[in-house]
């Protein structure tokens, strides 16, 4: 049997008066690479943003490890603190270097002191290519930078599941390539990820699965290739035949 | 008029009215930052009566008149048994009216910051009072700068108003001494003077923002 690392189920989910996400559900093994698609405003970023509680859903249970993360309400932080977040842009704290945004929050969450913590945060800032940047202030750094940084900062704090929200998709195509190799990297070392992005070609390479968001449902999902190479559904088809005409422009 | 009697006693006698100009400044702009801040962090983090109290306040004040608000503290309060010097009701509502300026200083500064950055520090497990410590009042207090030094050189000429309950403050001071020599030119040695204290008060903003510049923040502030 796999090992069931996150449950969303039936999640209802929206903005005033607009639902946005209609009854979600969705299983996610540990170790697993899902990649999210969907067109714009079809709900995939809300709801990645309900699974930490960004977003506090209308209806609906969110599972991590057990933990039913809708109804701990006095845990939350404990639970925020095990899933790392990277948004597609302003994810770095603009006032304070590179080491300090990866340290900082091992220093809060994770109660580590201060020199270790920086210690922790130059490693995994050097791991991903950037420790000679440590001592640079995100804005004096490039859009690829910035988001490797922000990765980093995700992985430093050893999240159980990493969650990332359209990491490319605020930069110019030159930069995405440094952001896709770092997620291969990543997507390599067997972290659990749940990534929305429009970077197909990752999709099919490093995803094990691919879940088709549309219109607030999930149209279709299932192995990453089959749902990209031989989609089940109309709408997916459609979709793709759009996404990939775009690229090749 | 002799150009002694200028210079050694009508002279230092309105210059005698600045350090009193500058303590009405100071203390009602801090009382102004006091207040405007726990207004903002009620509009910005409260709902309900918080929020709509704060509202109230700021509408209230910044819709009424300085002056009606000074008479109002300083002959309306004793009717209440609150009686106070013509100082303190001054600091007090001058710093009353300032709060209400320098709450919408502030809500601008944090609704400025990206929703990201609170998202941020949010998914990192941070409390709110962590992330106002370390990442939202670091960032609001360098976008709100310009404008809380806009308003501290706005209040230095505004404590001229405490002239009229008869605070020995520079423009008293110098309508004195019109009355004493009926030269009325000497309105504009006190115009002088307050020329004289805001236009380096104005420069400290830019110094300011240059010493606290986040690296890589291109874009002017102002």
């Amino acid at each position: 049997m796999s090992d069931v690392l996150l449950t969303v189920r039936d999640l209802r989910a929206g903005y005033n008066d607009t639902e946005v996400l209609k009854g979600v559900s969705l299983t996610a093994n540990r170790g697993e690479k899902i990649v999210i698609v969907g067109p714009s405003g079809s709900g995939k970023s809300t709801l990645l943003k309900c699974i930490p509680l960004l977003i506090k859903p209308w209806a609906g249970e969110i599972i991590l490890e057990g933990t039913i993360v809708t109804h701990e309400p006095d845990n939350l932080r404990k639970i925020r603190s095990k899933i790392g977040f990277v948004f597609q842009q302003y994810t770095l704290f603009p006032h304070m270097t590179l080491l300090r945004n990866v340290a900082l929050p091992l220093e809060i969450s994770k109660g580590i002191q201060r020199r270790e913590a920086e210690q922790k945060a130059l490693s995994v800032l050097t791991r991903l290519g950037l420790g000679g940047l440590a001592s640079k202030y995100p804005l004096e750094l490039s859009g690829g930078q910035q988001q490797r940084g922000a990765i980093a900062r995700a992985l430093a704090i050893d999240p159980v599941l990493l969650l990332l929200d359209e990491p490319t998709s605020a930069l110019d195509p030159e930069l995405r390539y440094e952001v896709v190799e770092t997620l291969y990297e990543i997507a390599k070392e067997g972290r659990s990820m749940m990534i929305v992005t429009h970077e197909i070609d990752f999709a099919e390479a490093a995803a094990d699965r691919v879940v088709f968001i549309d219109d607030g449902i999930i149209v279709e999902e299932g192995d990453a290739r089959q749902v990209l190479e031989h989609p089940k559904k109309d709408r997916t088809e459609r979709f793709l035949r759009r996404l990939r005409a775009g690229m090749r422009k | 008029m002799e150009i002694e009697r200028f210079l050694f006693e009508i002279i230092p006698y309105i210059l005698e009215g600045i350090p009193v100009t500058l303590q009405l400044t100071i203390y009602s702009f801090a009382l102004g930052l006091i207040l405007g801040a726990l207004l903002a962090a009620a509009r910005v983090l409260a709902r309900g009566p918080l929020s709509v109290i704060s509202r109230v306040y700021i509408e209230f004040f910044r819709g009424t008149p300085l002056l009606v608000q000074i008479f109002f503290v300083y002959f309306g309060l004793p009717a209440i048994g609150i009686k106070l010097d013509a100082f303190t009701a001054s600091v007090l509502a001058i710093g009353f009216n300032s709060a209400a300026y320098q709450a919408e200083i502030i809500r601008a500064a944090i609704k400025g910051i990206p929703e990201e950055q609170f998202l941020s520090a949010e998914s990192l497990g941070m409390t709110t009072g962590q992330m106002y410590r370390f990442i939202v009042f670091p960032q609001a207090i360098r976008i709100a700068t310009p404008a809380l030094v806009n308003e501290f050189v706005a209040l230095v000429k505004y404590t001229s108003l405490a002239s009229i309950i008869g605070v020995a403050e520079l423009f008293r001071k110098a309508e004195y001494m019109v009355a004493f020599t009926f030269r009325p030119e000497i309105y504009l040695f006190a115009a002088a003077i307050y020329l004289a204290i805001c236009i380096p008060t104005s420069q400290l903003s830019k110094i300011l923002e240059a010493k606290y510049a986040i690296p890589g923040y291109r874009r002017a502030l102002v």
